[in-house]
């Protein structure tokens, strides 16, 4: 226990220090509170969907929970029902394997919700392509989407900013 | 290079007659045809001399005979190398024997092969279709020359049988596609009895991309980022596999500052993703401390990819011929310090690992997988290594620069959580050694060889031991450079199989700690 104490105090606060360096993440996250506490009172809910990615974008959805970028912080979560979810994140081309999970999670969840399409494959099918009989399209095919985060994979600065131009847009 | 004719000697005392093929190289990986009667028991006879599975695949004849249809598998022994088998199928009505008898990770991909290229495996325990779900047309059957890569597939009913509970008691939990936490989809079916799992079965495909039909008439330049996409969290070891199958092809042999930085690349992928993944098994089990420690390790690993080779995970930095990225002294240096403080943080968390009580109880002894098991299955990477298989290509077939390199590979016993985590310890601790070697010595040479793809017709195969084990890539060329058939294999396509065993009469909650010491690919697994 001790030694936890130890590293825990020897690292420090790490999303303080090096937000100086990546000030992209300062200037997102205080606009990014205000915007969630008028619009989800302090609290954003997310339920993440891969529906076909190469799970290079989920990489980069955990690195955004992690201590330099904590975004926790701003009072967005990950939930693991889309019932509580208020927003969903989709990334990958959407399989044709994927096509009525997906949708069938669009349809779980209360409404209204916002739809964020994360990643080159989730924008336009990236490298996999549309013309493919394995992939059903990219995910404004499928359901309908308020934001497109480009990237492959989109880093987690652009995450975070992607999420709020989500929010301020409903 | 001379031609390595070791199994088919063997073959030859059995009395199975082979045929060496001319354009397929590298001649010490050898491919050789064999009569389709044959088959089974060139299987039987590799079982026999020890030799691991690898592959099975389909494909269609290339250049000379594309009327033709053939089977092909692959088999590696430590010290005689790959030897890549092939027979030519009926025209009509295809059809090969299963040898899944005597390799049974060999099951699911002949069911891929019946559903893709409709070739009937006769004895296959279980012909379920495996990548293509229920609701795909029946005579859909992609890999087939005549299925165009567009068409557009309507949607049938249709349900597939899962294996049913029989005796009081026992209850089905159904999970996923879309599982809980942010994670690949795939489908678990749990059999269960109290708090304890009974089976497990697996249903995956959800992520099919349709790769290798794509993969079908790009140029090796353009190919090569859709392979390295197989699986995100494996770039360099699938880019670094395609790259080497089309340079055997094609007789390039790549600089050694290339092979170095290869080498560089794929070592810092294994030890990012270990480190991620001991953090997220901490994680599962509320060590909440450890996995926060090694999120933020694994985050410094990224930036400092981004500064030096301008991609936080690695992609599209290698090429056939070599690599886009050069490191100067100053680079050289800044990554050789980080890698160096990082093996030293790792071994301090390490230790407060082992010391602690709860995180001990709950890994110890949780989901073993005996070395007979794991023989039988044929487990590799890290899962293997943990419970006796101590197989690495980096070692057995040393390709550069791990020629000049002296790989040290851990030696697991007991097959359980605890091992797998301690295997991948010891790998971050030895691929940090390996870097710090490596660029202590950077040989001084190019940094890519002239690319000239090969005449059509000519195939080469290659086998990259990535952090999930080793990945297995063959190549065939048609006219203009452009790839006529190429087939990627994940090690999860076998590992899946030892997660499946593991968890046997293991409490459901206990579950997602075993599933994360696997860390098996969707993607991979269902390209
Ligand atoms: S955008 Fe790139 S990283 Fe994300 S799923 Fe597609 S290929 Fe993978």
């Amino acid at each position: 226990m001790l030694r936890i104490l130890k590293k825990a105090l020897f690292t420090g606060v790490k999303s303080e220090v090096l937000a100086e360096a990546g000030e992209q993440i300062e200037t997102v996250g205080p606009e990014l509170e205000a915007a969630i506490k008028k619009r989800f009172r302090g609290s954003l809910a997310i339920r993440a969907v891969d529906a076909g990615s190469c799970n290079g974008c989920e990489l980069e959805i955990h690195a955004t929970n992690n201590c330099y970028y904590d975004i926790e912080r701003y009072g967005i979560h990950f939930t693991a029902s889309p019932r509580f979810a208020d927003m969903l994140l989709v990334t990958g081309p959407v399989t044709r394997n994927m096509e009525t999970a997906l949708i069938m999670t669009y349809e779980a969840m209360p409404k209204p919700s916002l739809v964020v399409a994360m990643g080159d494959c989730a924008a336009n099918c990236g490298v996999f392509g549309k013309n493919n009989y394995a992939i059903a399209g990219a995910v404004a095919d499928i359901i309908p989407v308020d934001v497109v985060i480009h990237g492959c994979p989109p880093e987690p600065t652009d995450i975070i900013r992607g999420i709020l131009t989500a929010i301020s847009r409903t | 290079m001379t031609v390595n004719t070791w199994f088919a000697e063997k073959m030859g005392n059995h009395g199975i007659h082979s045929t060496y093929l001319e354009d397929h190289h590298p001649a010490h990986m050898p491919c050789l045809e064999i009569r389709l009667i044959d088959w089974s028991s060139a299987a039987q006879l590799a079982r026999q001399l020890d030799m691991r599975f690898t592959a099975l695949w389909a494909a269609e004849g290339g250049k000379h005979d594309e009327h033709l249809r053939y089977a092909y598998m692959v088999f590696a022994h430590p010290k005689h190398r790959h030897v890549m088998l092939r027979a030519a199928l009926r025209e009509n009505e295809p059809a090969v024997s299963s040898i899944s008898e005597h390799f049974i990770a060999a099951m699911r991909m002949e069911r891929v092969i019946q559903e893709m290229f409709a070739i009937e495996v006769s004895g296959i325990p279980d012909p379920r279709p495996w990548l293509k779900h229920e609701h795909w047309p029946a005579d859909a059957h992609p890999l087939c020359g005549d299925f165009a890569a567009d068409t557009v597939m309507p949607r049938c009913p249709g349900e597939y049988p899962f294996i049913k509970a029989e005796g009081s008691g026992v209850y089905e939990i159904p999970v996923g596609p879309v599982h809980a936490g942010i994670i690949e989809p795939g489908h678990f079916r749990f059999l269960a009895v109290g708090e304890h799992i009974l089976n497990l079965e697996q249903r995956l495909g959800y992520t099919h991309k349709g790769i290798e039909k794509r993969l079908q008439g790009q140029q090796a330049e353009q190919a090569i980022h859709l392979a390295s996409r197989a699986s995100g969290d494996m770039t360099v070891a699938f880019g670094w596999a395609f790259a080497r199958a089309v340079e055997a092809a094609a007789g390039v042999v790549i600089p050694a500052r290339a092979s170095a930085l290869r080498a560089i690349l794929c070592e810092r992928e294994r030890m990012a993703n270990h480190i991620g993944d001991i953090g997220a098994i901490c994680n599962d089990a509320s060590f909440a401390f450890m996995h926060a420690q090694m999120q933020r390790l694994r985050e410094d690993m990224a930036r400092l990819h981004k500064q030096l080779f301008g991609h936080r995970l690695l992609m599209d930095l290698i090429k056939p011929g070599g690599v886009s990225v050069d490191l100067n002294a100053e680079q050289n240096l800044l990554l050789r310090q980080q890698t160096s403080a990082l093996a030293i943080e790792v071994e301090s968390l390490r230790s407060i690992y082992a010391d602690h009580s709860g995180m001990q109880e709950r890994v110890i002894g949780s989901g073993p997988v005996s070395l007979e098991e794991a023989i039988s299955i044929g487990m590799t990477g890290y899962a293997g290594r943990a419970s006796g298989i101590y197989v690495d290509e980096r070692v057995e077939e040393a390709y550069p620069p791990y020629d000049r390199l002296n790989v040290r590979i851990p030696e697991g016993r007991d097959g359980d959580v605890a091992t797998r985590v301690w295997v991948r310890f010891e790998e971050i601790a030895e691929s940090a050694r390996l870097i710090e070697t490596l660029l202590g010595d950077l040989p001084d040479d190019d940094l890519c060889s002239a690319w000239q793809a090969p005449d059509a017709g000519v195939s080469g195969l290659a086998c990259i031991e990535s952090w999930r084990g080793e990945i297995v890539c063959w190549v065939r060329f048609g006219n203009q450079g452009r790839i006529d058939r190429c087939t990627l294999h994940d090690p999860s396509e076998v590992n899946w199989l030892g997660l499946e065993l593991a968890v046997r009469h293991v409490p459901l909650p206990d579950f997602p700690l075993n599933n994360k010491s696997f860390n098996c690919s969707y993607s991979g697994n269902d390209l």
